[in-house]
Formats: C-alpha cells, structure tokens, sequence
C-alpha cells in the first residue's frame, strides 16, 4: 500500500500537528448511532460435503432408489414437502419452520468445472473465485474491505471459532474469530497485554508493525465492545446440548443484544460419509436440524428474524450413485437452504436435481453459489455484488 | 565498520537466512567478514540430510492393499477393518513426517538449507495423502534447494507427489489434462499474463505419458504420449516435457517471478524493483543457479538496509522454529505442534492449495496473533490450551470414520491439550555472556528497533528468565 492509500483507508486527516490516525483511536470513541437498522446474514457451513440427495431426498423420483440400494431413505420415512422432495427423518425439527415459511431450499447450487477436492472446493466457496483462480481474500472479506457505511468495524464480521476462516479474511479489513466472548475479554484485559496497548503513540506506521498494533488494539476495543454489550443479556431459550448449538446461542445473543455486526459464521464439520453414512450423517443432521429450530425460534421471540437472514451450504454434494461402502463419494452441485423471517419465495425454490441427466455420474449444477452470494449482497448487505465478486452475477427473488 | 554493526547483520543474516542464531555462534560469526559468513551458510553438509522417516516398502505395501481394496465391490468386515487401519496409519504416518521436518529444522546445522526447502516447499506447494510421496519431494526440495533450478523444477515434475497432486497421471495422449501444465507457468515459473492458452495446451500435450508406477518411481509412458508436432512460445517441434521446462527457462520473465518471489520471502513484501531486476539478471546469468540468487540477495548492502530489518512477520513455521531453537524447547508431546501449526494457519505438508501460503500481513489476525501472544508463555512456561476449533477440512474423512457407529457425534474431535513443552533453561542462560543485562538481551531476542516503552518495561530488571518470557509474548517478537 502505497502512503496515499494508507491515508485515505486509515481515515487519516492531516488537520495540524495533533492528530492521530483513526486506527489508533479506541473504537468505543466513534460514533455508532448513525448505524441503527441492523440486517444480519449468518453463515452456516456444512464442512466435508454433505450429502444433499439425502438431506432433502427425491422420493418421488425411481432413479434414487436404483442408485441408492442401501442407503436410499425409504419413502414412508421422509418428511414430505411436495409429490417429489422431502426432508430426510432426522431434520424433523425443521419441519415446523419450513410450515412457518421460514425457509427456502434451492436445489443444485454448483459452478462450472468444479473440483472435488474437500479443500479446493472449500476454498472455491469461501472466496467465491472460479475453479481455477485462486483468491487469497473471502468474500465476506472483501465486503468489509468495500468500506461500506455499516462494515468499518472488525466487529462487522464474527465467527463463532477459535479460528478465521478463509471466508472472513479481507485484503485491508479482517473478521473476528472468538468462541467465547468472555474468554477473549480476559485475554485482552491481561495486565500484560494491556500494557502492550496503552498509551501507544509510537506506532503510527503503516509498516507491519503498525498492522500488528492495530490487529491488536482492534481485537481489544471489539474484545470490550462485544463483552459488555452481550453480558447483561440473557437467553431464556432452551437449546439442545452440542457444540454446534452452542455456537448458533452465542450468535443468538449477540443479535439480541444489538451487537451492531452484519455477518456471523458459523460451521458444523463431519460430513464425508464415505463409509456407513446413514448414522454419521443423520447424527448430523439432527444435531444441525434441532440446532438451527431453537436458534430461529429464539430469533423470533426476540423479534430478530425479520433482520436475520441465515443460509447453509457445504463445499460440495456427493455423487448421486453411493459407494460399496453404504456411504457416498464427493460429487458436485448441491443444495442451500436460505431461513429468515422475510423470504420472498419459500419452499422449495426452484426443480428438483435431475438424476436422469448426469455429468459423469454427477449432477449438474442450474444456479452458481455466486448468484446466492450476489442476491445477498445486492438486497440485504446493501452493496454491488460486482465490486466483491469481481464480476456481476444475476440476482435470484429468494428475499 | 564497527564490531556492533557487524553482530546486527550477522544476526539479521541468519533470522532470514535461517531461524535466528545462539549468541555464542552470533559472537563468533561476528568477528568474520559478512561474504565469508554467507559462503558458511551456503556451504552444502557432509553427510546426505534426506528425512528416511516413512519407509518405502511398507508405504508400497499399503498402496497396493488400498488399491485393490477400493476396486472391490463387497468388503468384508475385515477387509473393512483393513481399509481404516490403512487410513489410520497413513495419517499418523503424515503426522510424523511433519513433526520430523520440524524436528530438523529446529536442530538443523544447515539453517540455510532449511529454511530454502520451506521456501521451495510453498512454492511448489503440493498435498498428497501418501507419506512417502510427500517426503520424497520434501527431500528434493532440499536437495535441490541451493543447487539448479532447472534439475530442481525437472524433478519436482517428475516426483510422484505432484504428478498425482496436479493430475499429470491422468494426462494422456488425445484426452490432455491440463491442470499441471497451468500451474507450472502460472505458478512455478512464468507468472500469470507470460503465456496464453494455446501455450499451456501443447504444454500439457508435451507431458502426456509423465507418470509414476506403484513404486512410487517417475516413468515415462511412450504409449500414452501425444508425439505429435506442438507449437510452443513460437516454437515448433515434437516437444517432450524436458524441452517445454528449457523453453520456459530461456525466458527472462521465469528469472524475474522466483527473484521477486524470493526477495518476497528473504527481505520484504514490497519488493523494490531495482533490487529484482538486479537479482533476476544475476540469476539469468548464472543459468539458474539458485546459490548465486541467493549469495547476490545477502552480499547485498541493501539487504542490510534499515527498511529491510526486523520489518517482516514471521510465518508460523518461522515463529515455532525460531522460539523452538532459541530456548532448547524439547515437546514431550509433539503432536501439539502440529495443532499449532494449524492454528496459527501453516499446517507444513498441506498448503491451502496450489498457490501456496500468501504470507506477510495475511497470518495475522485478531485470533491468530492472540495466540501467537500467548504461544511463548505456554511453550516456555508449559500451560495448556484449548484446541477444540474446527476441523482441516482433509481431516473431515477421519473424524467422519473415527465417529462412525459410535453415535457419538457430539464428541469433541480435538479435546483440551497440553502443550507439555519443556525449555532448558540452564542451557540458555549459559549461552549468555555474564553480566547480561535485560536490556542488552531484549536487544538480542528482537529485530525491530526498540522504543522508550519497551526499554522502560525491561529495565526494571525481572530478571533474564521473566524476561525472555515476556520479550517473546510482544508483537515485535513476531517480526524477523
């Protein structure tokens, strides 16, 4: 970055001799009343390919069962939404909101010539890139690097992890990554940390060692701001006991205390069922189900679903003929779910995947993930979706 | 120039060239001409340094029993059973193979070496789920890493692990595959906008029948090479794989995208284009012998420059390695390395993809940087730390197997941890001159200059070890 640039991205106003760059100014300093209307997107990721074709399984259509000899979930046991698709047993806890018209299933969501490795293909998703570019910044990243009116905070993006995820990493501006608030408050309030951030006039530079200052003095102001914002509130909803739950509870009180963030991420991992799939998947697929009804019922009598929007995707879905091993092998396109108190279109968005017309024994994708991406970031983050997707994609009427 | 100037680059010489330096070695090297210390770090070792930790004949003997495996129809509980023990062993296997490569560069006496076979090993970053495959080109990079980069890039080429990473095993005469041909311009030599797509498509014609057998050996296949006449950069012949990497060579613009990769690597992401050029034309020269880049890049005065000291963020390998050394750190559990390695985001063996680790400002977020604030108090204090984050996404298959049938799902797949780490102590405080005083040590143990408020929290005297402790807990200490 060259020192313009600095200054205009810093915020940095040459107004006399005493200044101080807006980087070096605690956040709780800056004004936060202009941001009042809050739209939250949260992100769920299904990581290790889940297997759509029996998440939302196509009784109606002969081709699943000769495919699925094994494994194919019987026609009596799924929970049917129309005369060709339903849910598979263990999401019944979802039917109750997909009866409240709180969710949108769009089927075979994929990209051109995709790439069936877990990582490629994560990363693919994560950065929104084609298959054969490669991205080193995600899209949400690139969302808080456009500088929009509502995404100058490090607080703007929350992952609920020990770590960043890809997805949140943005060239100039980064997510946060905390499990738990009140961990990361006493890390930043260590008495040692703390003097490392006082009183630090010195590191002005847009040199790596101001970057790690202001990483470090960024983490601290949201570390503060996040603690005592969402301390005082307390969930009466009751969720089921998993790890995942837990995440979707942290993130529940974060919106329902007003925490002024726009994108929370959260994931459940263990999907690649190559071997005995029928249990691992529907444990899954139980604790996501159970997880995801408590947290949008939750969000309701808060009155936030009408300000939140959640979507679920997974790198890839798993090829549509199971394996010798009653288990599945990576495929391709997928489905996404899309929940939120103000869908445009609920139900079941578009035709079921066709398995009479296969690529190689996978199915073809009809919408890009980008076109997903694009219609949120166009009608609910409020931005271009070319200026973060590099390019423009067709917006969908899902909200 | 004075001893002191002379003790400064010496010890920027080797936080770069290598992993930071003892001050006994600082204090010796000190006293030589800077030329003649960098001739010491080029020097190649005595003794072959191959890592022989996986052994071929049971990784060939796994391979064959997976193979057929996987091409059965109906598995047998205990053909079943094999097939797990399999994967099992084969990421344990991994997981040696890492904590051995740290191992070594934590104890190597070739920091250089090393620390060249990192470079190299995100440069031609590469995955693959056999052990023996991925040491095997750990060791040609280090073989390799100082030598020719031409005989480094034929190799790497042939190496089972890329064959099979880049899909050049599937890339046959009349059905090409395209995928290694791509990445060797755009990524391994050229650099994106030096090539078009009618030349990475003769070039895959040109490496039809590149394989490897089941032992694991490059061969090439004249029945599935396309022998027919390409036309390449302009060129027209009956190119074979060996003649599209010399064609690649005779071109400048490879000699400036490793110059300006390595200059990224050695002194600073923004590369000062004078100084490429200057090391891309030394390179050219030199018909692509990487000791020359190399000795050209650390005999320069602008290597030494202020702009190029204590002003680049170690990357996780660098900032373990480095600690690791610095303090005699034995793990008496040495998987928590690789939890740290993946926490902090350079899981060594398996890059995010084919491009490698961007590096510099990337590593560095709110979490990871919390982290590698607290590493050093673990490390060197010994304290636990919590690790029960998401999942590398290739690991999906073994928790998903390790899960399976247990009904356990909600298990924790990575529980509490401790580091269980050990510095020595004694060892480090002897290395010291008598008398040291935390001042003159935090001089030592940091790169970027010191300021009043880190000079004011040392000077109250706490002691060496308490000192060290806290030194390494700073941001500075995150920058070599």
């Amino acid at each position: 970055m060259n020192r313009r640039n600095f200054l205009r991205n810093t915020g940095f106003v040459a107004a006399g001799s005493l200044f101080v760059p807006a980087f070096m100014k605690p956040l709780e300093a800056m004004a936060l009343d202009e941001l009042s209307l809050y739209k939250n997107l949260v992100v769920v990721q299904l990581s290790g390919g889940n297997d759509g074709l029996n998440t939302v399984i196509p009784f109606g259509n002969d081709i699943y069962y000769q495919k699925r000899k094994s494994i194919a979930i019987q026609p009596d046991q799924v929970i049917k939404l129309n005369d060709m698709q339903g849910l598979n047993p263990n999401m019944a806890a979802l039917q109750e909101i997909y009866d409240q018209g709180w969710m949108t299933i769009i089927n075979d969501v994929g990209y051109p010539n995709p790439d069936r490795s877990h990582f490629r293909s994560m990363d693919i998703w994560q950065t929104g890139s084609d298959s054969n570019q490669f991205l080193s910044t995600g899209w949400i990243g690139r969302y808080l690097d456009s500088n929009c009116q509502t995404c100058k905070f490090p607080y703007t993006a929350i992952e609920v992890d020990d770590s960043l995820s890809l997805a949140l990493k943005g060239q100039t501006k980064k997510g946060i990554a905390l499990k738990d608030p009140g961990a990361l408050f006493r890390n930043t309030n260590d008495p040692f940390f703390k003097s490392m951030i006082q009183n630090d006039k010195e590191h002005l530079d847009e040199d790596n060692l101001g970057y790690l200052y202001k990483t470090m003095i960024e983490t601290s102001s949201s570390a503060n701001y996040i603690q005592n914002t969402s301390k005082v509130y307390q969930s009466k909803a009751t969720y089921p006991n998993t790890g995942f739950s837990n995440q979707l509870k942290t993130v529940s009180k974060f919106i329902s205390s007003g925490l002024k963030t726009r994108v929370y991420y959260v994931s459940l991992s263990g999907f690649d069922t190559h071997v005995n799939q029928t249990n691992q998947q529907g444990n899954l697929l139980k604790q996501y189900s159970e997880g995801m009804a408590a947290f949008l019922k939750d969000l309701k009598s808060n009155n936030k679903l009408e300000d939140t929007l959640v979507i679920t995707f997974s790198e890839f879905g798993r090829r549509v003929e199971q394996n010798a091993s009653n288990g599945t092998d990576h495929g391709t396109a997928n489905n996404m779910f899309v929940f939120g108190g103000r869908l445009q279109k609920k139900g079941i968005y578009n035709p079921a995947p066709n398995l009479g017309d296969l690529d190689t024994g996978d199915l073809k994708y009809q919408l890009d993930f980008r076109q997903v991406y694009g219609t949120i970031l166009d009608k609910w983050l409020d931005v271009n979706n070319a200026d973060i997707l590099n390019k423009k994609f067709n917006t969908l009427d899902f909200i | 120039m004075s001893a002191k100037d002379n003790f400064l680059k010496v010890k920027h010489l080797y936080n770069r060239a290598g992993f930071g330096i003892s001050y006994p070695d600082l204090q010796k090297l000190s006293r030589k001409n800077i030329d003649k210390v960098v001739d010491g770090l080029l020097k190649k070792p005595k003794n072959d340094d191959d890592i022989t930790l996986v052994n071929n004949v049971e990784s060939k003997r796994q391979l064959l029993a997976q193979a057929g495996l996987y091409s059965k129809k109906d598995l047998t509980d205990e053909e079943k059973k094999m097939r797990q023990d399999i994967v099992r062993m084969q990421n344990e296997v991994s997981r040696d193979l890492n904590i051995g490569w740290v191992s070594k560069m934590i104890n190597t006496d070739a920091p250089l070496r090393e620390k060249m076979t990192l470079f190299w090993h995100g440069h031609f970053a590469c995955r693959s789920n056999n052990p023996y495959f991925a040491q095997q080109l750990n060791n040609i990079q280090r073989e390799n890493g100082l030598g020719s980069f031409k005989t480094l890039l034929v190799e790497v080429s042939k190496s089972p692990a890329m064959l099979q990473y880049l899909n050049n095993q599937q890339n046959r005469k009349g059905r090409p595959n395209e995928n290694f041909a791509r990445e060797l311009m755009e990524l391994f030599t050229l650099g994106r906008g030096n090539y078009s797509e009618q030349d990475i498509k003769e070039s895959a014609r040109s490496f039809t029948g590149w394989q490897y057998d089941k032992d694991g050996t490059f061969i090439f296949r004249p029945n599935l090479h396309d022998d027919g006449t390409k036309t390449f950069f302009g060129k027209i012949g009956n190119f074979q794989g060996e003649n599209i990497i010399d064609i690649i060579l005779e071109k400048p613009e490879t000699s400036q995208f490793i110059a300006r990769k390595v200059y990224k690597f050695f002194v600073n992401d923004n590369p000062n284009e004078e100084h490429v050029k200057e090391l891309a034309t030394h390179f050219y020269n030199s018909k692509y012998d990487i000791s020359e880049l190399i000795r050209k890049m650390f005999t320069s005065d602008w290597f030494y420059a202020p702009e190029n000291v204590g002003t680049k963020i170690k990357s996780p390998a660098e900032f373990l390695v480095g600690l690791s050394r610095e303090f005699y750190v034995t793990y008496n559990k040495p998987q928590v390395l690789i939890q740290l390695q993946s926490s902090l985001g350079q899981y060594l063996f398996n890059p995010p993809n084919v491009a490698g680790w961007p590096g510099g400002q990337s590593w560095i977020d709110s979490s990871s940087l919390m982290l590698r604030m607290r590493i050093p108090s673990l490390v060197l204090n010994d304290g636990e730390i919590d690790f029960s984050g998401k999942a590398d996404p290739e690991d999906e298959a073994v928790i998903a197997l390790s899960r399976a049938g247990t009904n356990n799902a909600n298990a924790s797949a990575k529980p509490k941890s401790y580091v269980n780490a050990n510095a020595d102590w004694p060892k480090f405080l002897d290395t010291l001159p008598k008398g040291l005083t935390p001042l003159e040590l935090t001089e030592f143990l940091l790169q970027p200059k010191l300021n009043d408020k880190i000079i004011k929290m040392v000077s109250d005297n706490k002691g060496l070890r308490s000192t060290s402790v806290e030194i390494t807990s700073m941001p500075e200490y995150q920058l070599c």
